[in-house]
């Protein structure tokens, strides 16, 4: 049988979660083809917030890459916006001419964000916050520094002020009410709210109705009708949505605030469905993901030719994302005649409940300051549990409550399977505990991979990892991610990303901000501190050398008799005659007692006294060597074999481009060590495929090898990529080298780092996107501009001279008679 | 100076060490570990681990703390004691601060000299 022809408008969050489904119960059922306005694949529209804030990048949120099309054999159009639907030839006609016909049609065109049309709502400068362009538009502009101004001041509005200010603008919110969140917070709670923003130094102005946006070519300010103005290089509306019908009502269909659709998903004509926030169904429209995956999963079933499946709008639950203010609301929140509350305020704490009860059910919560009882009473609200037995207690929370309610794990224990836990992602907790004793899973990050569970919005993490406790018992530690050390709770990608985030550039400015529990940290954080620091701020931090490892404060290897070990550099294992003699004279000068050729191609003078380092280097500078850094973080040795220049099997000139590569790449710092090796053909002769790095020539040009491990842990290589030019296998060399800087955990070996973030996403981000390469590469070449200097010239100098001399020398005092 | 005269050996200018720093003094007893805390405060400790001799001077300092560089053991610098789950102890010298610089006590470091334990 011929294949159905189904046709999407739209690519949001909706339809991809529909067509998995569809995937998931027919794969072969369908042949599809997507148009969507922007150029681009799906991806988790709710993270925009932390890519605005510089918390993720766009690679972080995709929901489906390329792959996935093409895997399913999806034809999308990119960047294809659909004109007009013909109901009568069964045709959809995009933009660009490209039309196509279906024999079902899915309308899923999402929303429109609402512009009010106050004069020069139309000037440059006037955004919106809805899609990747308006966050790449806020983040240019913000580049440039000066004003930002949002108007709006809900959820949407706060994410885009906290993430504008995060990327240094400085920014006023403007909101019609008098208090922030009106619809979710009681005046008190809002006052609450506007001091932790403007204690980030946000303006909050309420009560701010906007008279005209200024200017004349582009945005100069914002004037309320009180005749207040406001600078602004940027206006940000977020003022609200509105669902985006008008193709569907040009085609006919009954349209009244969204498109009409019955609990079957389907609009007035049967074949074409109508899904996400575009659809209004039981005289509602939505804009939160929960009930948007709800209908998707009945279009799926419908597509299936599942009759019965429906779609009954359930209670839903956000969350302020905004790093470091904790707001959490669930259910219907709305004052009403028959509803009752209860509230608990602690000023010293911060802390904000209101819980909305209707003939003693829970029907909303609104929490603030502290959300952790935020699942608990979302799942008692989806339970429509009768509370009146706890009643004077419920506020409390999950812990205050009598019998078998006092343990939150008894609580986890006595849901269902089919209990959602979940929200943005419909994952029940069946499917959890499923995939736990399938896969074995361990991890909060493993379970997040296998079932998508808390990997959006994150507000369903805590009941997550609850579900993993209750599998695994007390083996699993919710606490969960391993803190860097005990100075902190954080764990490495936490303080990495509040680093970036928060603009934090130096030891004592992370100790403050994040909470550090010790006075100035200890021997574990503070070298990783020092190396994230270099690493994301190159050029404007100051290595500290007091938080550095003797071996890289004095630039050569303590050895346990407490003299230390000297390694000059030989590029790619190269050497010559006055290179060695030059050696040999310092190992008579400074009577050396051992001299050792290493595994790395290098002489390794061992047994110099700490006072000799700065002589020894003299003279080694002065024949023309630099440190080797074999003691460093940081790139160490290129080994290489004699390739072309000697050998009747060689392909290309290995010698040469591991000299290139070792001379380009020397002196950067890594999160561990990194060895690289180049041989002139497979016969690897050179050992390049237990390096972190390594190259095997071949006819047709490089093949890229890496992670790679020869110590503690023994791993071949894995292949990354091939390259055609020498040029080209250093580009990828070095982009590969800025990603594992930027994205490895201080002391994580890239064998570790790639397992840990997987092969693919390396392989995407440097082989496969040769823009986000040249991204890649780029950083790397800045940051050598300020690396490529060689310790051992500074310190002969005069650099850190107290390092290698005594203070001072004391005869033996006598002891008092 | 003379030793024999003075409780308390000048050593050198506080400035000379970098906070969470330390600087070796030579002496016919064996090296001594001067260390300062971010805090300012000065310790002296003999200039070798209570594990197997590492050279303290050539740790981290961290609070009032050193980490030893050959296998990690951390040694207050109040006590000279070894921390945590390890045991040892490695001797402290009495140090005193005027008007920038640094005093051993010579006593102590004369006590170093004379083999012990
Ligand atoms: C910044 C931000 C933060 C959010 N945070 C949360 C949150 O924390 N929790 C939560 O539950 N929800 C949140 N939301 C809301 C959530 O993202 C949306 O409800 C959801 O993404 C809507 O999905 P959709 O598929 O209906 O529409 P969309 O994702 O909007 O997709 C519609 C797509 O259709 C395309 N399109 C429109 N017309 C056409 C046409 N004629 N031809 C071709 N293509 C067309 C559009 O370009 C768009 O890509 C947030 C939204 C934003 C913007
Ligand atoms: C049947 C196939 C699969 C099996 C048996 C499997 C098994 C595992 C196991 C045992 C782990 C380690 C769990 C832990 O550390 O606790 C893991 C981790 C992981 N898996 Fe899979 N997996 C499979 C398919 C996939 C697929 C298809 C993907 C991606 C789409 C994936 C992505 C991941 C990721 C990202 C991690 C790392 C999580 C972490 O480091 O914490 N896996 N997998
Ligand atoms: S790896 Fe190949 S080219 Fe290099 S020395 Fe060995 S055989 Fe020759
Ligand atoms: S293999 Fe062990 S003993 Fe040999 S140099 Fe390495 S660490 Fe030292
Ligand atoms: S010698 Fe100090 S820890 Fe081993």
């Amino acid at each position: 049988m011929a294949k159905q022809k189904l046709v999407v408008i739209g690519n949001g969050m909706a339809p991809g979660r529909a067509l998995e489904k569809l995937f998931e119960l027919a794969p072969d059922a369908y042949d599809v083809t997507i148009f969507n306005a922007e150029p681009r694949v799906n991806y988790d529209r709710i993270l925009l917030s932390p890519v605005l804030s510089g918390e993720k990048s766009f690679d972080d949120i995709i929901i489906h890459g390329d792959a996935w099309y093409i895997e399913k054999g999806i034809t999308l159009h990119k960047g294809h916006k659909v004109t007009e639907v013909n109901r009568a030839a069964r045709t959809v006609t995009s933009e660009h001419g490209e039309t196509v016909s279906y024999d079902r049609l899915i309308l899923a065109t999402g929303s429109n964000p609402v512009i009010i049309p106050v004069p020069g709502h139309a000037l440059p400068g006037v955004l919106t916050y809805r899609d990747l362009d308006d966050v790449h538009a806020m983040m240019l502009a913000a580049k440039a520094g000066g004003k930002a101004v949002v108007i709006g001041g809900g959820l949407l509005g706060l994410e885009a002020a906290a993430g504008l200010q995060a990327q240094g603008m400085e920014v006023v919110v403007l909101h019609l009410m008098p208090t922030l969140m009106e619809r979710q917070l009681d005046p008190a709670a809002g006052y609450l709210l506007q001091k932790a923003v403007e204690s980030r130094g946000i303006k909050v102005h309420c009560k701010a109705n906007t008279h005209e946006i200024t200017g004349t070519d582009r945005v100069t300010g914002v004037r309320l009708d009180d005749g207040t103005v406001y600078p602004a290089d940027l206006v940000v509306m977020a003022v609200g949505i509105r669902p985006n019908a008008g193709l569907a009502k040009a085609a006919g269909l009954e349209v009244n605030r969204g498109i009409v659709v019955s609990p079957d998903m389907r609009s007035s004509d049967p074949d074409i469905f109508a899904l996400g926030e575009c659809a209004e169904a039981s005289g509602q429209v939505f804009g939160l993901v929960a009930p948007l995956y709800d209908m998707a999963g009945v279009v799926a079933r419908q597509l299936t030719g599942d009759a019965t499946a429906a779609f009954s709008p359930q209670a839903t639950a956000t969350k302020l994302k905004v790093t470091g203010i904790d707001l959490y609301s669930a259910g219907d929140f709305a004052d009403a005649k028959d509803r009752e509350e209860i509230v608990l305020r602690d000023p010293m704490r911060g802390v904000y409940k209101r819980l909305v009860l209707k003939d003693n059910i829970l029907i909303g919560a609104v929490l603030y300051g502290d959300t952790g009882d935020g699942p608990w009473f979302f799942d008692m609200i989806k339970r429509g549990i009768d509370i009146s037995g706890m009643r004077e207690t419920l506020i409390f929370g999950q812990g205050y409550q009598g019998g078998s309610l006092a343990d939150p794990m008894a609580a986890v224990a006595a849901l269902p399977d089919e209990a959602e836990i979940c929200g943005c992602n419909g994952v029940c907790k069946g499917k959890i505990t499923t995939k736990i004793a399938e896969l074995g899973l361990t991890s909060l990050d493993a379970v997040r991979a296998h079932t998508k569970a808390s990997a959006s919005c994150g507000s369903c993490t805590g009941l997550v990892e609850q579900v993993i406790r209750l599998s695994l018992g007390e083996s699993y530690n919710p606490a969960a991610v391993q803190p860097m050390c005990g100075c902190t709770d954080l764990g490495h990608d936490d303080v990495r990303r509040l680093i970036k985030a928060k603009e934090l550039k130096s030891i004592p400015a992370i100790m403050q901000e994040l909470g550090w529990k010790t006075s100035c940290g200890c021997a574990k954080c503070r070298p990783a501190l020092n190396y994230y620091l270099i690493c994301d701020w190159p050029g404007e931090y100051a290595d500290d050398s007091q938080s550095r490892y003797i071996n890289e404060r004095v630039h050569a290897n303590i050895q346990k008799d407490g003299t230390y070990s000297v390694v000059p550099r030989m590029w790619g294992g190269l050497t010559s005659a006055k290179e060695l003699r030059a050696i040999a004279d310092v190992v008579d000068k400074f009577a050396i007692p051992t001299v050792k050729v290493t595994g790395g191609q290098r002489i390794d003078l061992l047994g110099v006294k700490k006072e000799d380092l700065p002589a020894v280097w003299s003279d080694l500078n002065l024949a023309g060597m630099i440190s080797g850094a074999a003691y460093a973080k940081g790139l160490r040795t290129v080994k290489t074999c004699v390739g072309t220049d000697w050998c009747r099997f060689g392909t290309q000139d290995s010698t040469g481009l591991g000299v290139k590569i070792e001379k380009f790449m020397w002196g950067s710092w890594t999160p561990a060590k990194v060895k690289m090796a180049v041989s002139g053909c497979p016969r690897n002769c050179a050992e390049a495929t237990c390096k972190d790095v390594g190259v095997i020539c071949v006819d047709s040009g490089y093949e890229i090898h890496f992670a790679g491990a020869a110590g503690l842990d023994i791993h071949g290589t894995q292949v990354l990529g091939h390259a055609r030019t020498e040029e080209e296998t250093i580009e990828i060399i070095a982009a590969l080298t800025q990603l594992y800087r930027e994205q490895g955990r201080y002391l994580e070996r890239i064998y570790k780092w790639a397992k840990r973030v997987g092969t693919d996403s390396i392989k995407r981000a440097v082989i496969e996107d040769t823009a986000r390469r040249r991204v890649l590469f780029d950083r790397f070449v800045l940051s050598q501009s300020y690396a490529q200097i060689d310790p051992w010239a500074e310190r002969v100098a005069g650099k850190d001279a107290h390092e290698f001399a005594p203070i001072g020398t004391l005869g033996l005092p006598q002891a008092a008679e | 100076m003379n030793a024999k005269t003075s409780e308390w050996i000048d050593v050198g200018a506080e400035a000379d060490i970098p906070l969470r720093g330390a600087r070796v003094v030579r002496s016919a007893a064996g090296d001594i570990a001067v260390f300062r805390a971010a805090d300012g405060s000065v310790f002296a400790l003999r200039d070798r681990c209570p594990h197997k001799g590492g050279p303290l001077s050539q740790g981290i300092v961290h609070g009032h703390g050193v980490t030893c560089p050959l296998h990690n053991w951390v040694i207050s610098l109040e006590t000279g004691e070894a921390q945590g789950a390890d045991h040892g102890c490695t001797p402290k010298i009495p140090v005193q601060r005027l008007d920038g610089r640094i005093l051993l006590d010579a006593q102590a470091i004369a006590r170093l000299a004379v083999p012990h334990g």
